[in-house]
């Protein structure tokens, strides 16, 4: 099997975050780190060659400092890389970045096209079905379990509220994976060593310009939210915390 | 032909998934702050369009094909994009449900149009309407626009509106049908039954106080400081979905969108930040005490008590604390 792995680069979950001077973006130097459903998506990718043989190629858009993901998951067994390298891959919104990922990938051909179920910054939960489309390709979304069949696939889709469904469909296709689908493999010493002669290729913007277009969606605006309910600080040392809780609970919610 | 607004409400083997009132709450919302016509359609069970056509709606549609049922992405986009391109809303409003997360991006998309999903509010300001939506995990807000053609797409988060304010109609409107033609060949996909795994077996919906773990114990063997804590409340201990996708925990225990909603009389957050996937299953919650070491956690956001500080230092004299006033 040939797998495509589309990855992102986010911003680490405890990074405090500040906002850039106009207000509609953050300011770039915080820490980053590989968005955690995407290594889900890598891990079940490399689980899938295993199995079956193949390729695992990881692909991403951003700046030079996105290539961290990359290597990170060469490091991990990932077979090759793609970097579609520049700053302004940042500002696109899902249908222009899907559609420089189709750009990218023209000459290829993949039997499963990957991503995580959704991003850690902008949360939208679109890119991967949007390729599918653009590719012309089937898609199922928050996805458990891959198995291979005679045909094609058979997926577990994750429900609401406890519910699953398992869905039969043709390869390719592009599937969006949840996040705990299988347990995530730390990359090796030799595996770090060999990731640094493994091939990654650079795509400039220019090369799917063409491709994409204006945006279609524009965030007008970030900022802190206001808050909308009043919360009471509970301070002190921890033993005088303790105590202001306990008689919180006994005399204003009376659980105690 | 007037702007309008279409709610497209969600039906599972015919009953209406009661989420859709709260879509109906924000089409009825924005109809009124620019005086667009609110329409609603619903997508291969005519059943449940008697019952939308009861709320202060224009008129409902039955979208029908007999391809419809089962629920596949590529019938209910093919359905919907027939549907959109002869009626031609101006905005077309969705619950951010797991089945409209999955057909959605590609109705869009196929339209050449796009979606500002999972938004919570909406705001309407000298004539330009924007769309507010929770970014980097709820840390931060963002009002989106559409700097595309319409129809505009856009799913509300479940909770952003108030389902029960949706108005009732002074009488029913009247309900349409429309018949897709899906061609053979359009699906792809071939869903088998919907199932539950294993029995749950802990019902944590009932619970009248619940110690919830995140991140923030660190390591498996610390989960028992949450449980002692449960245990001296006499309540049950919960999680955030990465300690259940740790195995630290079952999954029977996670609180959240993929897991179980909870409205305990106390909610206890023990180093969970706030997903918004988290806050969804536990905001019901009639008293929220968070303990976290980052001040800036969203979990923060929606608690009634903080307690900005290390778990590990505050939960044992806590402990010891409620033992002494049970006595």
């Amino acid at each position: 099997m040939k797998i495509l792995v589309c990855m992102k680069q986010v911003p680490q979950k405890d990074a405090p975050l500040k906002l850039n001077e106009s207000g509609t973006w953050i300011r770039e130097d915080v820490s980053y780190e590989v968005n955690e459903p995407d290594a889900y998506a890598l891990e079940e990718a490399l689980r899938q060659r295993e199995k079956h043989k193949g390729e695992v190629v990881v692909i991403t858009s951003g700046p030079a400092r996105a290539q961290q993901v990359l290597r990170e998951a060469l490091a991990k067994g990932a077979d090759r890389a793609i970097h579609l390298e520049d700053d302004r891959f940042v500002g696109l919104d899902a249908f222009n970045t899907a559609k420089a990922f189709a750009a990218a990938i023209k000459d290829e051909q993949f039997d499963l096209i990957l991503t995580g179920l959704q991003s850690d910054d902008y949360g939208y939960a679109q890119t991967g079905v949007i390729l599918a489309e653009l590719m012309g390709l089937p898609h199922a979304t928050i996805i458990m379990q891959i198995e291979k069949t005679d045909s094609g696939i058979r997926v577990k889709r994750e429900l609401e509220a406890g519910f699953f469904q398992f869905v039969d469909m043709p390869t390719p296709a592009v599937l969006t994976i949840q996040s705990g689908i299988n347990k995530l493999r730390y990359a090796t010493l030799i595996g770090i060593k060999q990731a640094k002669t493994k091939p990654l290729r650079k795509v400039a913007l220019a090369e799917v310009q063409s491709a994409i277009g204006d945006n279609l969606q524009k965030i007008e605006k970030l900022y802190v939210p206001q808050k909308t309910k009043k919360t009471e600080m509970i301070d002190g040392p921890p033993a005088e915390i303790a105590k202001k809780l306990v008689d919180k609970l006994r005399n204003e919610l009376r659980v105690l | 032909m007037a702007d309008s607004i279409l709610v497209v409400v969600e039906q599972r083997e015919g009953k209406l998934n009661r989420v859709s009132w709260e879509t109906i709450t924000a089409g009825q919302a924005i109809a009124a702050a620019t005086g667009w016509t609110l329409e609603a359609a619903v997508v291969g069970a005519n059943a449940v369009a008697g019952e939308v056509a009861g709320k202060k709606v224009a008129k409902v549609y039955a979208i029908e094909s007999a391809t419809l049922d089962p629920y596949t992405p590529d019938a209910f986009a093919a359905a919907l994009k027939q549907f959109l391109t002869a009626k031609q809303p101006k905005l077309v409003l969705m619950p951010h449900t797991y089945q409209v997360r999955d057909f959605v991006p590609k109705l869009a998309t196929a339209m050449g149009r796009t979606c500002i999903s999972d938004c919570i509010g909406f705001k309407h300001d000298g004539g330009k309407l924007v769309f507010t939506r929770q970014m980097f995990q709820g840390k931060l807000a963002a009002d989106v626009s559409f700097t595309s053609d319409a129809p505009w797409f856009a799913t509300f988060q479940s909770g952003a509106f108030r389902g029960d304010k949706a108005e009732d109609g002074a009488s029913a409107a009247p309900v349409e049908t429309f018949a897709a033609e899906i061609a053979d060949g359009v699906i792809r996909n071939k869903p088998q039954e919907v199932f539950k795994e294993a029995k749950q077996a802990v019902d944590l919906t009932q619970a009248e106080i619940i110690v919830a773990v995140g991140r923030g114990i660190k390591e498996q063997k610390n989960i028992d400081i949450a449980k002692n804590l449960a245990d001296a409340l006499g309540g049950d201990l919960a999680a955030s979905r990465p300690i259940c996708d740790s195995g630290w925990l079952p999954m029977d225990r996670q609180i959240g969108s993929s897991g179980q909603t909870v409205a305990p009389k106390l909610y206890l957050a023990l180093g969970i930040s706030g997903a918004i996937q988290h806050i969804v299953g536990m905001k019901g919650s009639r008293t929220i005490i968070a303990v976290n070491k980052d001040s800036e956690a969203p979990i923060f956001e929606i608690a009634d008590y903080a307690v900005v500080g290390n778990l590990f230092d505050i939960v044992p004299p806590l402990i010891e604390e409620v033992k002494k006033a049970k006595g």
